[in-house]
Formats: structure tokens, sequence, C-alpha cells
């Protein structure tokens, strides 16, 4: 009997879909608004954080050395630093490496090539280009060369400069831009979410309302609750799945069309590129929002008829 | 003798003493008290407001009394549990004045739809259906909807929808007030028909002519009390 209950919900929710259409239609069209909005939101948050992330990637600190350094020492500070928890990659760039980028930077300098021609001795020294997971963890990093400095060998230190200190406000202020921007992007997602739940039980509660005498005549023939209230809740996913779709199909001209102008905004990301990457993970996110919030909101609209 | 044959010696229905007062007005029903006896068919009458309807809510469990018990083959009605309740409501088949049918649903689902909640298989779905609605001359109607239908087409198929799982007991609230002559004629006819099967019929209306067409047991009430109950009763108000 299980199966065959199941079996005539399914059916039933699916007929009742088709069957109520201004309904049915209304309630989409709610759904799919709300849910486009929380692509949207889904779109905007990735956005934010790829140009967070790229210009993250702008930040790092280098520590340049003595230019007497022994090598062995640079690369057991290269070793350490890379065995740090908050270190994501260090680079060790050597004398005659940097002498290299110095003259390729100045290509056009005659002057500086000139000068640098006259000098018996390469005058530059070695440097490591540290970058950290977080912009906030530049701060422990320098402290952590700051003391591996006054502990280095015969009291002599082998780093000349950390350019961390000079650049140390703007990469605080960088780094609370980023703090902020994420916790105020969560928390528009949160409000928004918390208001996408609310349009669609609400919208759920009037579609269910119209249909209340209906619950109350299933009552009194005898249906169980079980049984007037899972066409409903089938119905209520069905608004979900198609509003889901309908939200998809909706990102394609939209992000199209937006692709330039987001590409010129957030540094290089194109929308639609994202859009059509992620396309798959997009519509699992919408349909599963969809069907859960149908299904649970019809759920919940639907208790308050069931007392007879 | 077996226990059904002496469970029909009892009345299929008792009402004992009930009162129902809504907020603090003026009571609904105060102090009814009567029974019915299995395969009886009895007509309620009275005023707008004497509380015919309010009884018969209280007989369905739609509500439940302030005082007072409703029996319904010895059992207390209002001491069922949930699961127990859906089983007591598909042994009534209930019929309204608003014919309360389903409206997105065809006449076949309508009927349908009783079926399943009594857990009846697609093949008597199948059998049964199409036969009902033969009994009440809408065989040619099977796949229209309540609102392609008639008054009176509605009417008997919500007594088909009534009557499909072969209920011990059939209530009637008003059935032909909004029906013609003829349409109530039919409906009357029907509801004699299920009597004289064997089903007990409760009925309540405002026509004078279907209660002393029917020359049964004739209950009147008036501001929530019973003041008569004829056996053979006329429409007295």
């Amino acid at each position: 009997m299980f199966w065959t209950d199941t079996k005539r919900i399914i059916k039933t929710g699916f007929v009742s879909f088709w069957r109520n259409g201004v309904v049915t239609a209304a309630a989409v069209l709610v759904m799919t608004v709300t849910l486009f909005v929380l692509g949207s939101l889904v779109f905007l948050d990735a956005m934010l954080d790829s140009a967070l992330g790229q210009i993250q990637s702008k930040v790092d600190i280098n520590v340049y050395f003595t230019v007497d350094a022994p090598e062995d020492a640079m690369m057991a500070m290269k070793d350490s630093l890379e065995a740090l928890p908050e270190t994501a990659s260090v680079d060790f760039v050597s004398r005659d490496e940097a002498v290299a980028e110095f003259t390729r930077k100045h290509a056009d300098d005659q002057l500086i090539l000139q000068a640098l021609n006259e000098l018996d001795d390469n005058p530059l020294g070695a440097h490591l280009n540290i970058r950290a997971k977080e912009t906030s963890q530049y701060e422990s990093i320098a402290r952590f060369l700051d003391s591996e400095n006054a502990l280095s060998s015969e009291g002599a230190g082998i780093i000349d400069k950390i350019n961390y200190f000079q650049n140390k406000t703007a990469i605080d202020k960088l780094s609370k831009i980023i703090t902020s921007v994420d916790a105020l992007s969560f928390a528009i997602l949160i409000i928004f979410i918390i208001i996408s739940i609310m349009i669609v039980f609400n919208t759920i509660r009037l579609a269910i309302y119209t249909s209340k005498e209906e619950i109350s005549v299933m009552q009194l023939v005898g249906a169980s609750h079980s049984y007037i209230r899972g066409p409903f809740i089938i119905e209520g996913m069905m608004y979900g799945f198609t509003s889901a779709l309908f939200a998809m199909v909706l990102f394609y001209p939209v992000t199209i069309w937006l692709g330039p102008f987001t590409e010129d905004f957030f540094g290089g990301t194109n929308v639609f590129d994202y859009y059509v990457d992620n396309f798959s993970q997009m519509f699992l996110i919408l349909i599963l929002a969809g069907v859960v919030l149908g299904a649970i909101s019809s759920f919940l609209a639907i208790k308050r008829y069931l007392k007879l | 003798m077996s226990d059904t044959e002496k469970s029909h010696k009892d009345p299929i229905i008792r009402v004992n003493n009930v009162r129902k007062i809504y907020m603090d007005s003026l009571p609904a029903l105060d102090g009814v008290s009567l029974s019915v006896d299995h395969k009886e068919f009895v007509s309620i009458v009275g005023h707008s407001g004497a509380g015919k309807t309010t009884l018969l809510k209280m007989i369905l469990a739609e509500e439940f009394p302030s005082e007072g018990e409703i029996l319904f083959d010895n059992t207390n009605i209002y001491e069922l549990k949930k699961k127990e309740m859906n089983k007591y409501r598909r042994r009534i088949g209930m019929v309204f004045q608003d014919f309360r049918l389903l409206p997105h649903k065809t006449a076949f689902e309508n009927i349908a739809f009783a079926m399943e909640a009594a857990g009846r298989t697609d093949e008597e779905i199948e059998s049964d259906v199409p036969h009902v609605l033969d009994l009440v001359d809408l065989g040619d109607k099977i796949w229209n909807f309540p609102q392609e239908l008639s008054g009176g087409e509605k009417q008997r198929l919500a007594i088909a929808r009534a009557i499909v799982n072969q209920p011990d007991l059939v209530i009637a609230d008003e059935p032909t007030g909004n029906l013609d002559p003829v349409n109530t004629h039919d409906i009357v006819q029907i509801l004699k028909k299920i009597n004289d099967l064997g089903t007990t019929v409760i009925l309540t209306t405002h026509n004078r002519g279907v209660v002393e067409s029917l020359n049964h047991r004739v209950i009147t009430m008036e501001n929530g009390k019973i003041v008569r109950d004829d056996s053979h009763g006329r429409y007295v108000i």
C-alpha cells in the first residue's frame, strides 16, 4: 500500500501542478524572481571573491638580503618560511636574477644601466618574495622574519630590509577592506536568503490557501494527513524545480549582456564565462534551493489546514 | 446472534446531552440528546440557526462539543485517535448543500479520491467508479470537471462519492438547498434508494415537500434544542 500511495501522491502532485494553471503560474513567477536574485548573489559573491583574490595576489612582502649573505643561510630561511602555516609561497631570487630583473625593468633608462655597468660588483642582494594565504597574516610573517634575523649567525643579520614595514599601512588597509567586503557580502547573502525564504513561504501559503476548502473535504472523506499533504509537497517541489529552470535560462542572456561590464569592473572576470564554467554547480544550487524551499514551505503552510 | 446483529440492535448514533457554545454567544446546541438506529431515515428540520448543521458537524467530529458526548456504534468519537478518526469518517458518507467537490479533479477522480483515501486498490477503483456513476446517472460525465456539471449533476456526483465506500451512515446537509424541484425530487429518490439498500440516512432540510414525501422520522430543532421528534412526522414549524 505504501508504494501505491506514493505513486498516487506523486501523480496527483504533478496533475495538480498542471491543472492549477493560474496559481502555478503565479507561484512559479515569484519563485523564479526569488531564485534569480539568489543566483545573482552567488554570481556577485564569486565576482567579488575573484576580484579580491586578484588584489590579494598582487600583495607580497620582499626580504632583501645583504650582499654578503651566505646562500645556505638564505635557503635555510626560505625553508623555515615555507614551513610556516601562514605562507602560501616563497620565491627565491638570486643576486644574478635580481640584477637581470633590474636590467630588464630599466631597459629604456640608459643612465641607470650605465651607472650599473660602472660598478665592479653586483650591488643587488638576493631576495625572497613571500605570499601569505591571507593579507592579515603578513604581519606575523614579518614578525617571524624579524626574530629570525636577530637570532641569525653571530649576531650579524643577513636581512638588509623587509619591505613589509614600508607597506604596512597599505597592506593593513587592504586587509581591512577585504575582510569588510567579505563580511558584508556574506551578511547580504544571509539577509537575501531569509527574505527569499519568507517570499517563497508566503507565495506557497497563498497557493495552498486557495485549496483550503478542498483540504477540509479531503479530511472529511477520511484521507490521512500524509495522503492529503503529499501532493501539495510534490507541487511545491515542482514550483521550485520549474523556477530554477527558468532562472537558469534567464541568466543566459543577462550574463551575456553583463559580461563585458563585469570584466571591466571586477578586473578581468567575465560573469558569462563564470556562468558557463559553473553551469552545473549553479543549476544544482538553484534546484536544491527551490525544491527544498518549496517542499518545506508546503509542509508548513498546509499544517494549519489539517486540524479537523 | 452474531456480533454484527447484536451491534445493530444498538443505535448507530447516540447523542448524549450535547452543548456547544461559540465564544460568549448563546448556545448553538443546548443539551441535545437523540439516537438514530441502523437503517433508519431521519430528517432534521428547523429554521436557519436552529443548530442542524452544528449537530452534523459534531457527528462528523468537524467540531467538538462544549459538553456531552456522541457515540458511534457505542464508541465515543471524541476519544478516537487520528488514525481511528480517519477510519470513522470513511464509515460516513457526507453530502453538502454546496457540494464541496474537488474542483481540479474530474468526476472519476473525485470519487476515486474517496476510494484511495479508504485504501482501495487501483483495480477496485477502475471497476467501482464507473458503476457508481451509472447509479446516479452520470455515466456519460465521467471525465467532466465539476464546473462543467449542472447543480443537480454536482449533487448526484457528491452522493456518488458519499456512497462509493458503502458507508454505514450517509449525512446529507440540506442537499436540495441549491436545486430546482426536479433535481430535488431526483436527489430525494436517490437518498431513499440508499436507505432502502440498508444505509442509515440523516437529512437536514428546509424543504416541506421533501419531508412530507418521505413520511419517515422527523426531528424538529429550534434555538439549539430538539422540540419535536415524530416517528412519521410532518414539517411543523
